[in-house]
């Protein structure tokens, strides 16, 4: 604990910076019933009420902090839900990926031959087909379900990670120290776990940063086509999505929920630019 | 260069005095090179000698007035032929690097560009400083193949880097530094990475062309036998300061300094072994054949066995098979006929079929501890892991042997809570052997544990080894090229050449005449602390090649 102060102290002001986003975005997810001043599903107002510092607001007796979305409820609450639902399933779906991703990678390291010879072959095929394609037609197929979503995301992130996470544990098998506790007799989740795994964590971690990212771009993206969360659950891709239409009259409201997703990514890549500087051992002169 | 030259300047080539240089370490700038003032006449060649962290890398380079990346000269001055070489502007240093100083790497094989051939590299300094034509510059090429005595002096330079032998390669990079006709050569280290017979070969080589171009040198290296060949004049180094500087013979016969005389006495006193008397044989190789992708035959027909509480070397160059040998016994690497056994039983040639107890009983230590320990363990971990994983010891009694396992190899109870990157060399190789202990094991199998040490940490850790021997009756298994270690530590010498047992014994019959005539040859490429060694040598080797030993070049 010490140590993760006196680390915190000596990052630069962007990590910190890229910390705190985080940390509030973290903050609205876990209190979002004490913080939103309506309920997720609840009609507020008037269709696209401009936000509360605009001439045109409209008074309430519960402040309608930034406007209306296309059916009247208050966007401010939506987001902070939104926040809940989109940074959940980001982080549940990206642990799920670097799960199976590092532990297949790290395994077509340690056995190589036709073990990594099927991962690999199978991670390609995967790999081969455009993301986007291949999870609109498994989520047609399976019907769009927040399980369904989180197994699809996963599965394709997945296959990043194991290729990473593979040509980080080849570097790592060829050690003598990796070859010394195989002479001990040590079985493949020692192996893994003790010899491979603290010596990958510093790229797996700044990987996990930009998956992150990714995962979180990605369910704005299937959600913004319709087959991401399902309304009326709130996630701030779908907003964007549902008050685009806006725009054409000049209301400005998909704003918002686009910021969100874009405040928390600079954030989070803040975060990761930190990491992977000093993982890569770099240090300013 | 032509006499005129000579008369109109000084003699005095280069000077550097009080010299000071910093490297920027753990956040701040720490001196390496401590005012350290030196001077080569026209024609000299000065030794530079110091063990790892002297300094005497940096002050060989800093002469062309460069410092590695992350380093920077502090003060001082580095006059070259009356040129101020720091702070020098690019351009004027530019001039200087290549035609009048040039650079000879410690290894050829990282230093040539893998994608084009010899003679294009050689010529690209010379054409583009515009010293000479192109056709001019294939010329000389060839004269300073010839010279240094590479095969096919016409054509060799037509191959490409990998075509050609280590040894080689090392040679055609000192006729590269010698293209321009430099006054000044930098070697640094330039036979440390070759093999001992092979050494002789490039010493020999630079010697030659040195003397015959009259070019003054600064010979880098941290063994004292090679530099007494080559150096007219040695300058001994120690964590940044001059120990002491002398005419060559004057200080291999009379060092003033006490750090000379150990360097010195590296190569002199050696303990004798105890003679041990069990005649309990613990491992059998009976009849080995081993490949790698079943194609490239590295193990042929070998036999040999090892006594309980013995010492058995493994001599041979590199490419002899003896590292291979190491991976056939641990099961690293099954063999294609052959057998091995452990206490008279036969044994499963694959790692993974054998039992838990047998892998115990055979134990490994490193060439490189900086790759042999996990760095994100401690020690308490790397020690701790065998105790529990072998005898499932745990918790207090766990740490309670750890401290005697640090106790045994020396070393203090604060180390347990130290990571390998809080160790120096010598102290990684230390626990390396306490991890091998710590297993219990009746065989240790030691793969060149000294060739990346100091020889003083070296030294060290031989003598250690040998006491661990003394109380524990433990075998070892020393697989090296060094036959100074060999004859130090060894009970027993099993001499292998491309794969084959060449001859094998105790090893008083292997070291004392008659030798065999490959054994004569290796014991004969040994440097020895005599400026005349390197002349001595290279006749006896002409008598052998006229015996018919075959002497690759």
């Amino acid at each position: 604990m010490k140590d993760a102060i006196k680390l915190l102290k000596s990052s630069p002001w962007s990590a910190k910076i890229g910390l705190a986003i985080i940390v509030l975005n973290i903050f609205c997810a876990l209190f979002a019933p004490v913080i939103a001043p309506y309920n997720e599903t609840e009609l507020a107002g008037d269709v696209w009420e401009p936000p509360i510092w605009s001439a045109d607001a409209m008074p309430h007796d519960t402040p309608v902090i930034l406007g209306t979305d296309h059916i009247g409820r208050d966007l401010f609450s939506r987001l902070m839900f939104g926040a809940r639902n989109t940074i959940t399933i980001a982080f549940v779906t990206t642990v799920i990926a670097f799960f199976v991703g590092s532990v297949g990678g790290f395994m077509a390291a340690t056995f190589k031959g036709w073990v990594d010879q099927t991962l690999s072959r199978i991670v390609d095929i995967l790999m081969a087909f455009p993301t986007l394609i291949l999870a609109l037609v498994i989520l047609t197929v399976m019907g769009t379900s927040i399980p369904v979503l989180v197994f699809v995301i996963a599965l394709i992130d997945a296959t990043r990670v194991f290729r990473i996470s593979r040509a980080v544990a080849m570097d790592i098998e060829i050690m003598e120290y990796v070859e010394a506790a195989r002479l001990r007799g040590e079985g493949l989740w020692w192996v893994m776990k003790e010899e491979i795994l603290p010596n990958a964590l510093s790229p797996l971690v700044a990987e996990f940063g930009l998956r992150f990212c990714f995962v979180f771009l990605f369910i704005s993206s299937l959600s913004f086509l319709g087959l991401g969360l399902q309304p009326p659950l709130a996630d701030w891709g779908s907003m964007v999505r549902e008050n685009s239409s806006g725009i054409s009259f000049g209301i400005l409201t998909s704003l918002f929920p686009a910021a969100a997703i874009a405040f928390l990514t600079v954030g989070v890549n803040l975060v990761v630019d930190w990491f992977l500087h000093r993982a890569s051992g770099i240090k300013d002169v | 260069m032509s006499d005129s030259v000579y008369t109109s300047k000084t003699n005095c080539l280069l000077k550097i005095s009080d010299l000071y240089i910093e490297g920027y370490q753990e956040e701040e700038w720490r001196k390496i090179v401590k005012g350290v003032s030196l001077h080569v006449n026209r024609g000299e060649v000065l030794g530079l000698i110091g063990e790892s962290g002297a300094g005497k890398s940096t002050i060989g380079i800093a002469a062309m007035g460069y410092t590695k990346a992350g380093c920077r000269i502090k003060s001082g001055s580095i006059l070259f032929d009356d040129n101020e070489l720091f702070g020098a502007d690019d351009e004027t240093l530019r001039q200087m690097r290549g035609p009048r100083i040039s650079y000879v790497a410690q290894s050829a094989a990282a230093s040539f560009n893998p994608a084009h051939k010899l003679m294009h590299q050689f010529v690209e300094t010379a054409v583009q400083e515009g010293v000479m034509s192109l056709a001019e510059a294939k010329g000389r090429a060839k004269e300073l193949f010839r010279r240094l005595d590479l095969p096919d002096p016409d054509n060799i330079g037509e191959r490409y880097p990998h075509q050609v032998s280590g040894g080689q390669l090392q040679r055609c990079m000192v006729a590269m530094a010698m293209a321009c006709n430099p006054d000044l050569i930098v070697f640094d280290e330039p036979t440390t990475a070759l093999d001992v017979t092979t050494q002789i070969e490039v010493l020999g080589a630079i010697k030659e062309v040195i003397k015959a171009y009259g070019t003054a040198a600064i010979y880098i290296s941290h063994d004292l036998a090679v530099v007494a060949q080559i150096s007219d004049r040695i300058m001994v180094l120690r964590h940044g300061f001059e120990v002491e500087t002398g005419k060559t013979r004057q200080m291999i016969e009379n060092p003033k300094e006490n750090y000379t005389r150990e360097l010195l006495s590296v190569r002199k006193s050696r303990g004798e072994t105890v003679h041990h008397e069990s005649e309990e044989t613990i491992l059998e190789v009976n009849n080995v054949k081993a490949a790698y992708g079943n194609k490239v035959i590295v193990l042929d027909g070998v036999s040999t066995k090892i006594v309980r509480g013995e010492t058995v070397s493994i001599v041979g160059e590199s490419g002899s098979g003896k590292s291979t040998l190491a991976r056939v016994i641990t099961g690293l690497l099954p063999p294609i006929v052959g057998e091995i056994r452990f206490h008279g039983d036969p044994i499963q040639p694959m790692l993974k079929n054998r039992p838990k107890e047998l892998l115990r009983q055979m134990q490994m230590i490193y060439q490189m501890p900086d790759t042999a320990l996990n760095p994100k363990h401690k020690v308490k971990k790397i020690l701790g892991r065998p105790l529990n994983f072998y005898f499932g010891i745990s918790g207090k009694e766990q740490d309670l042997r750890i401290l005697k396992l640090l106790e045994m190899i020396e070393l203090g109870p604060e180390y347990a809570e130290r990571l390998p990157d809080e160790l120096s060399g010598g102290e990684k190789q230390r626990v390396c052997i306490a991890r091998a202990l710590a297993a219990e094991p009746e065989l240790i199998i030691c793969d060149e544990i000294t060739s990346g040490l100091d020889q003083l940490v070296a030294q060290g850790i031989l003598k250690l080894l040998q006491k661990l021997q003394n109380e524990l009756k433990v075998s070892y298994m020393f697989i090296t090229h060094d036959l100074d270690t060999v004859k130090a530590i060894s009970d027993h010498i099993v001499v292998m050449y491309q794969g084959k047992v060449v001859e094998q014994g105790q090893k008083t019959v292997i070291l004392d005449p008659p030798y065999e005539p490959y054994t004569d040859l290796l014991l004969s490429s040994v440097p020895e602390m005599d400026p005349d060694w390197l002349n001595r040598v290279i006749k006896h080797r002409q008598e052998l090649a006229d015996k018919g030993v075959n002497i690759r070049t």
